[in-house]
């Protein structure tokens, strides 16, 4: 099996502050792989590196055999993305935001429709396509990005933390879903969660990361087995420590949080 | 190609949408044409101009119109970031310049409805073009100036990060090319500075090449202003293009 995902000595800088921190991994094809860390520990921007978004300070990354940085168009053709923060378009309808992303992403006219409407169905959405998403509940939206991120088939799959404020069933049928797709299309799924035991259910392997570098990496019981814990959680909690850390939504506020550091130092 | 569709009728659609919105922004062009139009219409005529104040201020109040509508539907860029949006489109398959081109024609459209809307609004409170073929071409250089300043406010609304630059960009941008452009009074007799500074903004050649289609009398010429917004046109959407593809979130 081929590698999907090559990324070695990964660096991310914002300003002084370090987000990534010298990270290498592969993910082969077809894997679930899930990236676990707390708040602020560099997944997101990870992802975004691999997606695109943000360019790395140095290092090489690899999609499909593909650098983001010069491919960035045939590289974004291969994934699908859920994004850890809402994506849609308030002002337009739940099917309206279905039909742009297929647009976007190039699905044929016909097969967008009937995709779109599997879809909506099977996240429960289907009796609201045409209301405007500002009037939907938080659950509802969540489920629409889910949703919208499997319109078009991606050889790979990025899910930063697709649970966040789903309640069990939509859970449920994110991960069955996601399985499904895992088994019958193989799809590389890439996911980080804050919920150990979704990842023990469903990801082949585990990056544990903390402050911008990988601290371990392996099956479920690879890590329990390493850090001689009963579950995911404890070897997570000896792998990470159990500090809390400082949320930080996007890598601005990151870096407002670097100079706030610095403005209020004397004072802490 | 489909995706500067979708991404063009997405704004379309937004913009039949906000109801509210649009009566809203009726109300200051209103104003500038209602108050200044009749009440400095007696001033103006003492002044010696031709025809009555408010003939010579509508072309200039269909130009704002169009200048604002445009602008904000560029700086609007800002609100996809806020609420997340724009991440979607900046990671689809799509080169930027055809989102950045969908996005612009969009916003462009729009300010061209709302400048209907007011050359309407106009037309019932008593503004009469010299001659009908003059509308036509009329629409063809709101078109021209909704497509400059489209790309001008995707570019700034590229380039900011957050929507506290806005004040600014308002005050000392959108503001002075608006009073700037001759659009409430006359080019012609100017000081030799003053018309240097209008000579600059290229809302004095929109706004002028209106007046040359509707009102039959120009400072610089139709032809003058067909082109130089042409080459600004391509100039801004450039710069719009550039900025675009630099936005990382």
């Amino acid at each position: 099996m081929g590698v999907m995902i090559r990324v070695e000595n990964l660096v991310k800088k914002f300003g002084d502050f370090t987000a990534v921190d010298n990270i290498s991994f592969d993910v082969p094809k077809g894997e679930i792989f899930a990236f676990l860390g707390p708040n602020g520990a560099g997944k997101t921007t990870t992802i975004k590196i691999l997606t695109t978004l943000l360019k790395a300070t140095s290092g090489t990354v690899e999609v499909d055999g593909l650098n983001p940085k010069t491919h960035e168009n045939e590289v974004r053709q291969s994934f699908g993305i859920v994004f850890q923060d809402p994506s849609l378009d308030q002002d337009l309808t739940a099917w309206e935001n279905m039909d742009l992303h297929g647009v976007l992403y190039h699905v044929p006219g016909k097969v967008r429709r009937e995709r779109a409407e599997t879809l909506l169905k099977l996240f429960e959405l289907w009796d609201r396509k045409d209301a405007l998403v500002k009037t939907f509940s938080g659950g509802m939206r969540r489920r629409l990005e889910i949703a919208r991120g499997f319109l078009h088939t991606p050889k790979i799959l990025f899910l930063d933390e697709p649970t966040l404020g789903l309640d069990p069933q939509s859970r449920n049928q994110l991960w069955t879903h996601v399985r499904r797709q895992n088994e019958a299309d193989h799809v590389t799924v890439f996911l980080t969660t804050h919920y150990m035991d979704e990842a023990e259910r469903v990801a082949d392997r585990i990056a544990v990361i903390d402050h911008g570098k990988i601290v371990a990496i392996g099956t479920a019981d690879e890590l329990k087995q390493k850090t001689n814990a009963q579950s995911l959680e404890d070897a997570f909690l000896a792998l990470t420590g159990s500090t809390i850390r400082d949320e930080s939504a996007t890598s601005k506020d990151q870096l407002r949080q670097v100079a706030q550091m610095f403005r209020g130092g004397g004072r802490r | 190609m489909n995706a500067i569709y979708i991404l063009w009728l997405r704004e379309v659609k937004k913009y039949s949408r906000s109801r509210v919105q649009i009566i809203a922004s009726l109300g200051q062009p209103l104003l500038y044409l209602l108050v200044l139009g009749f009440g400095l219409g007696p001033m103006y005529r003492r002044a010696g101009g031709s025809g009555s104040y408010l003939q010579f201020i509508a072309p200039g109040i269909i130009g704002m119109s169009v200048l604002f509508t445009s602008v904000f539907s560029g700086i609007a860029l800002l609100w996809d970031r806020q609420f997340g949006f724009l991440k979607e489109t900046l990671v689809a398959p799509v080169p930027r310049i055809r989102i950045m081109i969908g996005r612009t024609l969009g916003g462009a459209t729009v300010a061209v409805l709302q400048g209907t809307l007011i050359m309407i609004v106009c037309l019932i409170v008593g503004f009469r073009p010299v001659s009908w073929i003059g509308i036509p071409l009329g629409f063809a250089f709101m078109a021209m100036i909704a497509i400059v300043f489209a790309a001008l406010g995707t570019s700034i609304g590229s380039s900011l990060q957050d929507m506290q630059g806005f004040q600014l960009i308002m005050n000392f941008l959108v503001l002075p090319i608006f009073f700037l452009s001759g659009a409430l009074f006359s080019l012609d007799n100017q000081s030799k500075a003053m018309s240097f500074v209008t000579s600059l903004d290229p809302l004095s050649y929109g706004v002028d090449g209106l007046r040359a289609t509707l009102n039959g009398a120009a400072h610089f010429g139709a032809i003058v202003d067909a082109a130089v917004l042409a080459v600004v046109a391509v100039g801004l959407l450039c710069l719009g293009a550039w900025r675009f593809s630099k936005i990382e979130v």
